[in-house]
């Protein structure tokens, strides 16, 4: 009130009147929460740059083609076009790729999917650009397309390292074992594609030392980073990628594919360059969940206690392998989920086709088997006549229980608890047969839903994923905190994408240090690496490097008033910017310790290693688990088909609650995913070609899609070896949700439900 | 570059190319305006027109705004029926007021996709692009209603709107749908929509049912299954028989599911059977879409009969 001419715009004015929120385990309000909530917040496809160029990508309109010859004259020489580049103009002509390189920047001689990059254009004007791309004139020869993964093993390589990507023939346990009870089942799940909310988009800005800056809003820049250099033929050292605000990533951000040309065209224009996608391109451009066909056999005894499973499980990786790898691994690894299986069987494939390519998304590979493995667990529970709740309580694993993979649970493992969360929530009420509820009905408001038609069904699901990289991944992030004049700054190239690494980083800084007024510095690849941001990595190796680092910041500030007292540093707390002695004796503040001086230190954070997973598929492949059980509840208009999913109950293994706010956010995100992949998210590609790449006609969950959500309980049983004892949230939720709505529309209709997303014919039943 | 703004003093703000644009304000003009610039395209509401400007579809030439033609806005009466302007949006025509004068149209407004859209887009809009998919046009087919067209130095005429809808005639260079005339029924009416989600989506089959007393007749139109609405005409006639017109309006109930069946049949045929005389198969996709125009086809005349 007093000055608030002085206030900066950005500058959140707190309340006086109440106590700002500080330290771990408090709801910490996001700092550009209110930014972005005004749409001030600057993302990727907002930066602008004095005389800068505009950059379209030609894509590849077939799936499989043999490239007669490229002819760019026409293009040009269009008024307005500054550069044309193709893989003639490509100086390094590596190879780049997530995972595995195995893809070009552009295509030379062979197309193998559908908007695979061809050539880029940088002119004058986005319009123009768009045009000369189109002027491109490109002579192909169309081949047949592989587009059935089954179909992959036998046809001709389509790539130079051959179609089959990765096999494990996982081997667990007596292979003569057999149980009284047998299902078998065949289930095929949809391509899922991470739909961030803003399109791709980025500028690449010269260097005057031969190097260019990209501005994008890149998950992992030094990934991306090092690809860039080796595609440009540039030392790692004139590639710097700095990260902009990132709108939406569910999966691994920014489709090299437009990354790479964009840095390209700077280089060769020695002009700025930005390109803004369509949500067209976007679809064509970046990675999706993948498609997958699993076959599952489950053995039980009479009581219905599993005695072996078997499984095939195929994944479709689209035209280059990315991190297919990874996905196969956990498919793998968690095919039998979370419940003690002592046998088992499971053979996974990655095979290449010429389907768009498939790789990163929340929770890849886990949540494929999840729905599997639950559907059998519902055929086992429909079997033996018995509930599917008792079914599943009768299996679940326990810590010290061991996976298929042999690698013993370490980790908490509360599976029970979390069933019987969610199992013993009061059910929600049907609603009245009244006007006001007509909303409620299955096709939503204005909808044709029939109360009488209407058929409620309960369901269940049970999941597990991996945290952090597996396999052996070198999991390292480091983190500087800096503090000076009563004011904390935070270094580290982690990326925030709405996952909360920045409050976090806040978080941690004022429960070490005591210091209200920390901030996060933005990221670029001049700082050292802290990986991608996945798989809940920034929330385990990150926070733990800036928890050390505070850590350390904490002992240079503390130990001259210890020698000074003679006693040690741990006698000493800070709180509220004030630091006391375990006795009282002493007592100064933060500030005035300080002295004036800036205290820096740099930390890592280093999980314990991991190993490969061997020709068994035997091996400690994974640093952690974490674990969710859902219960669905659905209506189904029997008649139509149409489901509506009323209440999502879940439970969830956190290990601890370090944001309250921020863990039922990203527990509600990943549920909404969830449902989307269960009930209506399928990117369709006949004959390998993307068709309704827009968000008409793949559609999202919108807010009446959306259920319920009660986060019935969040089991808070550390984990030793995280920093702070948390789990990662944010994967777990969409591996579990749609198994759990498939499980509840079986339980409503009776139908078997092998099939995500779930089609209208799926859940009709025709009776009679 | 004095400012950090974004990343390494990065302004946000892009210079927007210039676009000729006329914004007349009567129907009049708006048609003159057209004659002036026969390579301009008129827009209203833009929700389907700027989708293909923005995937490079359509560039057009120049734009004729519509938005500032107040008489196109709103409705009036003539004769027992309904003037209704072109330009009015779905979220006017989704209105309470509105709904007491055309049930079904105002039901097919509202389920015509987020409140954006129907913030914007018009009804006069709906006809121009005759998507299959349009929710307006079924409702429009039962009603039987006709467009007022609007051609240069004054002149009007009128189609009905399946005359457009099918192509059998056209909308010559320089016209503009002005007007859509509805008749006032005063009974019940029913818009059913089948979308395959909870939330806002493209029709995967829609049916419009309207009761006309008068002429004791029922007429009911199915939308998004083919290129235009179509009109089970037979099944109407056989229902309108069977309704107790003098009674309380009622119906025997096997008779709502023949006539589901029946209009599902009329709409989606029987493939013809194969040379040895074997039946043939609708493949299940198509058995599913002839499952699901039955059942709305019974319920709406369920709902329109209750």
């Amino acid at each position: 009130m007093t000055n608030e001419t002085a206030t900066a715009p950005s500058a959140v004015p707190a309340p006086a009147a109440e106590p700002v929120p500080h330290g771990l385990g408090v709801t910490l309000p996001s700092q550009d929460a209110r930014a972005k909530t005004e749409g001030t917040f600057p993302y990727a496809a907002d930066l602008w740059a004095e005389g800068l160029l505009w950059a379209a990508v030609l894509r590849s309109p077939h799936p499989r083609a043999r490239i007669v010859s490229i002819d760019t004259s026409h293009a040009r020489a269009m008024p307005g076009v500054q550069a044309v580049v193709t893989h003639e103009d490509v100086p390094g002509n590596a190879l780049h790729g997530r995972g595995t390189a195995d893809r070009p920047m552009f295509a030379s001689e062979v197309v193998r999917h559908h908007g695979e990059p061809i050539a880029a254009v940088a002119a004058d004007h986005p319009d123009t650009a768009r045009m000369a791309a189109a002027a491109i004139m490109v002579d192909y020869e169309v081949l047949d397309p592989v587009t059935d993964p089954e179909l992959a093993f036998e046809a001709e390589p389509l790539h130079p390292d051959g179609n089959l990507i990765r096999h494990i023939p996982l081997r667990h346990g007596d292979p003569d074992a057999i149980g009284e009870v047998v299902v078998e089942g065949l289930y095929r799940i949809g391509r899922q594609d991470p739909a961030p909310i803003g399109a791709e988009a980025g500028l690449a800005v010269p260097r005057p030392d031969g190097g260019v800056e990209l501005y994008v809003a890149s998950t992992d820049p030094h990934t991306d980073r090092d690809a860039a250099a080796a595609c440009y033929g540039l030392e790692p050292e004139r590639v710097k990628i700095v990260v902009t605000g990132v709108p939406g990533a569910t999966a691994d951000r920014e489709d090299q594919g437009f990354q790479l040309p964009l840095g390209l065209l700077a280089l060769t224009t020695g002009r700025p360059v930005k390109l803004s996608a369509t949500r067209e391109e976007s679809f064509l451009g970046h990675v999706h969940r993948h498609p997958t066909l699993l076959r599952y056999r489950h053995h039980a005894d009479a009581e219905g206690t599993l005695v072996k499973v078997e499984a095939q499980i195929l994944l479709d990786a689209g035209a280059y392998a990315d991190t297919s790898s990874d996905a196969l691994a956990a498919a793998v690894a968690f095919a039998c989920g979370p419940y003690v299986v002592p046998n088992a069987f499971i053979e996974g494939w990655a095979v290449r086709t010429n389907n768009p390519p498939s790789g990163h998304v929340r929770g890849e590979g886990a949540m494929q088997v999840c729905a599997a493995y639950e559907a059998q667990m519902d055929k086992l529970a429909k079997k033996l006549g018995v509930d599917p709740a008792d079914l599943r309580m009768r299996n679940v694993m326990a810590t010290g229980d061991m996976l298929p993979t042999g690698q013993s649970v370490t980790c908490p493992a509360p599976v029970a608890e979390l069933l019987e969360a969610v199992r013993d929530h009061p059910l929600p009420p049907l609603p009245k047969d009244t006007p006001e509820d007509e909303w409620l009905l299955p096709g939503g408001p204005e909808g044709a839903g029939e109360p009488g038609a209407v058929r409620r069904g309960v369901g269940y699901g049970i999941g597990m994923v991996h945290m952090l990289g597996a396999e052996g991944a070198d999991e390292v992030s480091t983190a500087t905190v800096k503090v000076h004049d009563g004011v904390a700054t935070v270094l580290c190239a982690a990326v925030e994408t709405g996952q909360g690494f920045t409050t976090l980083a806040r978080q941690i800084v004022q429960e070490t240090l005591g210091i209200e007024e920390v901030h996060v510095a933005p990221v670029d690849t001049d700082q050292p690496p802290a990986g991608a941001g996945c798989r809940g990595r920034h929330t385990w190796v990150s926070g733990g490097a800036v928890e050390r680092a505070a850590k350390m910041v904490r002992t240079q500030l503390l130990q001259p008033l210890a020698h000074k007292f003679g006693m040690s540093t741990e006698l000493l707390q800070i709180t509220d910017g004030k630091i006391t002695s375990y006795d009282g004796v002493l007592s100064t503040t933060v500030t005035e310790a300080m002295d004036g001086k800036e205290l820096w230190a740099t930390a890592q954070c280093r999980p314990h290693p991991t190993e490969p997973l061997d020709g068994a598929g035997q091996g400690d492949a994974f640093v952690g688990m974490s674990f969710c059980a859902i219960r669905a509840v659905v209506d189904v208009d029997i008649e139509i088909g149409s489901v509506r999913v009323v209440e999502l109950a879940v439970a969830q293994d956190v290990g601890r609650v370090l944001n309250p706010a921020q863990i039922a956010a990203r527990i509600e995100a990943g549920v909404t995913q969830g449902v989307g992949a269960a009930l209506t998210e399928n990117l369709r590609t006949p004959r390998g070609l993307v068709r309704h790449p827009d968000l008409t006609g793949y559609a999202l969950p919108t807010a009446l899609d959306a259920p319920d959500i009660q986060i019935v309980k969040l089991v808070e049983e550390r984990d030793v070896v995280a920093p702070f004892g948390a789990k990662s949230v944010s994967a777990v939720p969409v591996v579990t949700t749609p198994a759990a709505v498939a499980s509840a529309v079986r339980a409503a209709t009776g139908r078997p439900v092998n099939r995500l997303p779930i089609r209208p014919q799926a859940a009709v039943v025709t009776g009679q | 570059m004095g400012q950090r703004e974004g990343a390494a003093g990065l302004t946000t703000h892009a210079p927007q190319a210039a676009q000729a644009v006329t914004l007349p304000g009567s129907l009049d003009e708006a048609v003159a305006a057209l004659a002036a610039m026969p390579t301009a395209v008129p827009v209203a509401g833009g929700t389907d027109l700027m989708a293909a400007v923005n995937s490079g579809q359509l560039r057009p030439a120049a734009l004729v705004g519509l938005g500032r033609i107040s008489e196109i806005r709103g409705w009036q009466y003539l004769d027992g029926h309904a003037l209704l302007g072109a330009g009015l949006t779905h979220a006017r025509m989704g209105r309470p007021d509105f709904a007491a004068l055309i049930p079904a149209l105002a039901a097919a407004a509202r389920a015509a996709g987020p409140p954006q859209i129907r913030n914007a887009g018009t009804l006069g809009g709906n006809i121009a692009a005759a998507a299959p998919t349009g929710d307006a046009l079924p409702v429009l087919a039962a009603l039987e209603a006709t467009l007022i067209i609007a051609g240069p130095d004054g002149a009007r005429r009128e189609i009905p709107v399946s005359h457009l809808l099918a192509g059998m005639e056209m909308l010559r260079g320089g016209e503009l749908i002005g007007f859509v005339r509805v008749p006032l029924l005063h009974a019940p009416q029913v818009f059913l929509k089948a979308t395959g989600r909870t939330g806002p989506g493209r029709a995967i089959a829609s049916v419009a049912l309207v009761l006309d007393p008068a002429r004791r007749g029922v007429r009911c139109a199915v939308g998004a299954i083919a290129p235009m609405p179509l009109r089970p005409l037979d099944a109407e006639q056989w229902v309108a028989q069977l309704i107790d017109w003098d009674g309380g309006r009622t119906i025997v109930p096997e008779a709502l599911n023949a006539f589901g069946d029946y209009v599902a049949a009329a709409c989606i045929p029987d493939p013809a059977p194969a040379e040895d005389g074997t039946p043939g198969q609708l493949p299940p996709a198509v058995l599913h879409l002839r499952r699901t125009v039955a059942v709305l086809a019974r319920r709406a005349l369920g709902r329109a009969l209750s």
